[in-house]
């Protein structure tokens, strides 16, 4: 049976959410399909908090809107689009008060108002929290507001591809993990908001779940990728699993330390120090790793230390319970008694979707909000506390964009035979994949596709990390080339079958090496060290040459890349320093 | 080495459920009991069918029931997220002293089956929606934020850490009898509205959980303060429940509002 709707939303984590209630506040007709249930989502992993110039803390009442541009585009080493930024830290405000009305349980100060507390390259005690819970919080009150309204979500449904005609998107096919089969869902407007690609890397703070194959579809349905190359490695993971240790520990006045005890990012940042922009803390421990001052695991590689103990057990019991759950349950370490171990991991996809301040993108219909799309308001390096307020700030406008695009229009008439033409390539694709039918026998082979992730997060974590050079980028291409032709001979039996999981892990790797590759060709491209893209054979920032997004757009033979100017309104690019 | 014991049942083709073994080698330090499970699909069985997805006790999506031992198996497992279950503390010496270990994985009980260890959700997340789980108010806004003091918002401290992800409901013996029971998780989060200072909906919380499916047909048998992995205590929160359930009663009995 074909599902019909106004708005389709694929992904229900914070843009998706927040997307959704605004369409339906709009009076139109709203899905969200999810291939978790929506509180599955990664936007409930994140911990220590929502940027708005409340002017709350003590510290902070100068704190104004414009302050808070302005840190966040010399974050992003000023390729953020200027405008784009202004309306993001002008609705930051109204983006917490919302919230707070709907029940978010923030933080409070003394006097009863939302807390807030530092973060890197913030010049003011900015970051509203809830504890280090902040984005579990914020995921379970948009759910609520969504049963609330009585949104229609599809869980367990995984989108695979867009039904786009004409640069018109007018729909998706999605393989139904509970039935095991493939479903059409037509929409007068689609909203991608399926998050980011963390997991091309094996050292990832991100869910198992963040792949990226949102970004795949929109790219091979013909929108460009943007701004691949800035992945954002945040500078304390817990060393094996690599899952987050929030900002707020050293916000809340946490120190990093080196083998001989010494808080060394005073080399690097001797005003701002631990709280400066995550590039500069993870290139300044990836340093301290190199020259042999931080320590060694046989089994996960260097790490130094994040000490929070003399904050003492009250604080740390109160403001970061979540980060002495984490050291408890995988550590067996207690961080009010010991320093953590940790080390960089990949954290944020800073690029993703091109789509413009309402993530309209290039096809009709089609829309991008969250993580997997790129605005772009982080340009070449996110600022901690700005993801969350990205995800509300432009799934708010994605959603009443597409509200007023598909209210706007005829009556939709759909093309009986497109959805059906588009359901039946992808079962052919599948039985492809999955059977070794079709010409090119794939899924008969014998290659395990765990085994290609595997090599493509090896790839990745080495050759595309933190400090790159050009001889890295291009064995790391001819690399995830020669996967793309091995992924051609997995063994992937089986399809039409009730929670395969199986093929759901298949079909993300096989976006996961699309989306390398448009990550790996941006990085080979620019030849400047920006942001968290740091070049080794070309260290200093290029305005001349490089003020500018790369775009990639997907071609049968590969990345095709582009480019296009950077927004300026108030800010010149100046030297970055913290 | 690691004996892997899971649990299998595919209604479309199975009459009855079966345990699989499966041979699992240690994975280093720091291995959990998700690691084994993804290896067993990555190598060994490309059909088995579990959730999961932050890999760090955040999502609620691996929660499952998880013995292990030498001896007699199941007898003292526990509902737990299987990504931050350690093998070592659930076997010691498992992982680096060669010692062998059994673990025996079954899905979440009071759900019926979808496969393996996939669990229909349905009833759960009906008995969620059923509470009203949203802020109810009918003061009128304030420009900027609801001033609440410390002190009131440590009231639904904890309470405001549920996942869902049922690992309460499934360790809940009142729930294997009565699927009309709201279950631990939803009566918790009926209580972290009607404790939150900006909630203005008492009366009617109070009777959408204060009926005999509700808070008075918890036994108080602490399971689920057990083993609730974000260490909750549901049992605690619906004590609170019926506390503010008689004392509205007797209010009301005496007539005074």
């Amino acid at each position: 049976m074909i599902k019909r709707c106004d708005v389709l939303v694929v992904g229900g984590g914070l843009a998706g959410l927040r997307a959704a209630l605004e369409a339906q506040a709009n009076g139109l007709n709203v899905v969200i399909a999810s291939k978790l249930y929506p509180v599955r989502s990664h936007s409930g992993a994140a911990q220590g908090g929502i940027n708005a110039a409340l002017a709350n803390h003590p510290e902070g009442q100068n704190d104004n809107p414009g302050l808070h541009a302005f840190d966040t585009v010399k974050g992003s080493d000023y390729l953020a689009d200027q405008d784009a930024v202004e309306i993001m830290t002008a609705a930051a405000p109204d983006v917490i008060y919302q919230l707070d009305h709907w029940g978010c349980p923030f933080s409070r100060l003394a006097n009863g108002r939302v807390a807030q507390r530092p973060f890197g390259g913030a010049g003011f005690p900015r970051t509203c929290y809830g504890a280090d819970k902040t984005g579990h919080y914020i995921l379970q009150t948009l759910y609520e507001q969504v049963i609330k309204n009585h949104i229609e979500t599809l869980n367990e449904w995984l989108v695979i591809s867009l039904i786009v005609e004409n640069k018109t998107c007018s729909g998706v096919i999605a393989f139904n993990l509970q039935s095991g089969q493939l479903e059409i869902i037509e929409a007068g407007a689609v909203i991608v908001a399926t998050g980011g690609s963390g997991r091309i890397y094996g050292k990832s703070s991100n869910a198992f779940t963040s792949t990226g194959l949102g970004m795949a579809i929109a790219y091979r349905a013909g929108v460009p990728l943007k701004d691949m190359e800035f992945i954002q490695f945040h500078p304390t993971t817990i060393i094996g699993k690599n899952i987050l240790m929030t900002e707020g520990c050293r916000g809340e006045g946490g120190y990093l330390v080196n083998k001989n005890n010494e808080r060394f990012m005073k080399k690097y940042a001797p005003d701002k120090m631990e709280l400066a922009p995550r590039d500069i803390v993870s290139r300044s421990i990836q340093t301290e790793i190199n020259e042999g001052l931080g320590f060694t695991d046989p089994a996960f590689g260097g790490y130094v230390y994040l000490d929070i103990r003399h904050l003492g057990a009250d604080k740390i019991t109160e403001r970061l319970p979540g980060v002495v759950e984490i050291c408890t349950d995988f550590l067996g370490i207690n961080p009010i008694k010991e320093p953590i171990p940790v080390q960089p991991g990949q954290h944020y996809t800073m690029g993703g979707i091109d789509t413009d301040k309402d993530g309209v993108t290039e096809v009709q219909g089609l829309y991008a909000a969250g993580e997997c799309a790129c605005v772009s308001v982080h340009g070449a390096n996110r600022l901690g506390g700005n993801s969350l307020l990205e995800t509300l700030v432009f799934g708010q406008r994605a959603g009443a964009h597409a509200a007023q695009y598909v209210a706007g229009r005829a009556k939709q008439k759909f093309n009986e035979s497109l959805p059906d033409y588009f359901l039946k390539q992808q079962e052919s694709r599948l039985q492809q994949l999955t059977m070794g039918a079709g010409p090119d026998k794939i899924g008969a082979g014998t290659e395990n596709p765990y085994q290609i992730r595997n090599e493509l997060n090896k790839t990745m974590d080495a050759l595309v990390g933190i400090f790159r050079t050009e001889s890295d980028l291009k064995y790391a291409l001819s690399g995830i080339e020669a996967l793309k032709q091995r992924f051609r001979k997995i063994k992937a039996p089986g399809i039409f079958s009730s929670f395969n999981y199986h093929l759901l892990w298949v079909l993300e790797l096989e976006g996961n090496l699309d989306v390398a590759e448009a990550i790996v060709k941006g990085a080979l491209a620019r030849r400047e060290s920006r942001g968290s893209h740091s070049r080794r054979d070309f260290p200093k920032r290029d305005d001349v040459h490089w003020l500018k997004h790369t775009l990639a757009t997907y071609t049968k033979e590969g990345a095709v890349l582009s480019d296009r100017p950077v927004t300026i309104t108030k800010f010149q690019p100046q030297e970055r320093k913290y | 080495m690691l004996n892997f014991h899971v649990f299998r049942f595919d209604p479309s083709k199975d009459k009855e459920s079966r345990f699989d073994r499966f041979e699992v080698p240690s994975l280093g330090s720091g291995m959990t009991v998700l690691d084994g499970l993804y290896y067993i699909l990555e190598n060994l069985d490309q059909t088995l069918a579990f959730r999961s997805s932050c890999r760090a006790g955040a999502c609620g999506s691996c929660a499952m029931h998880i013995s292990a031992g030498g001896g007699a198996l199941g007898g003292n497992g526990q509902y737990r997220l299987a990504c931050n279950t350690l093998i070592e503390t659930l076997i010691p010496g498992a992982i680096n002293n060669n010692v062998t270990g059994q673990i025996m994985i079954r899905p979440l009980a009071h759900l019926p089956v979808l496969k393996d260890l996939v669990v229909d959700l349905t009833n759960f997340f009906r008995h969620y929606e059923t509470i009203k789980p949203y802020l109810i108010t009918t003061a009128s806004l304030p420009d900027k934020e609801f001033i609440q003091s410390t002190k009131q918002r440590k009231k639904i401290d904890k309470m405001i850490d549920c996942i869902l992800c049922g690992a309460c409901y499934g360790s809940c013996p009142v729930a294997a009898g009565r699927p009309d029971y709201l279950g631990p998780h939803a009566l918790l989060k009926a209580a972290r509205f009607l404790f939150d200072s900006r909630d203005t909906a008492d009366e009617e919380r109070i009777k959408l959980v204060g009926h005999n499916a509700g808070a008075f047909r918890c036994h108080t048998i602490f399971n689920c303060q057990q083993v609730c992995p974000k260490d909750i205590d549901p049992a605690g929160a619906i004590a609170r429940l019926k506390m503010k359930i008689i004392l509205d009663k007797l209010r009301r009995f005496f007539g005074r509002s």
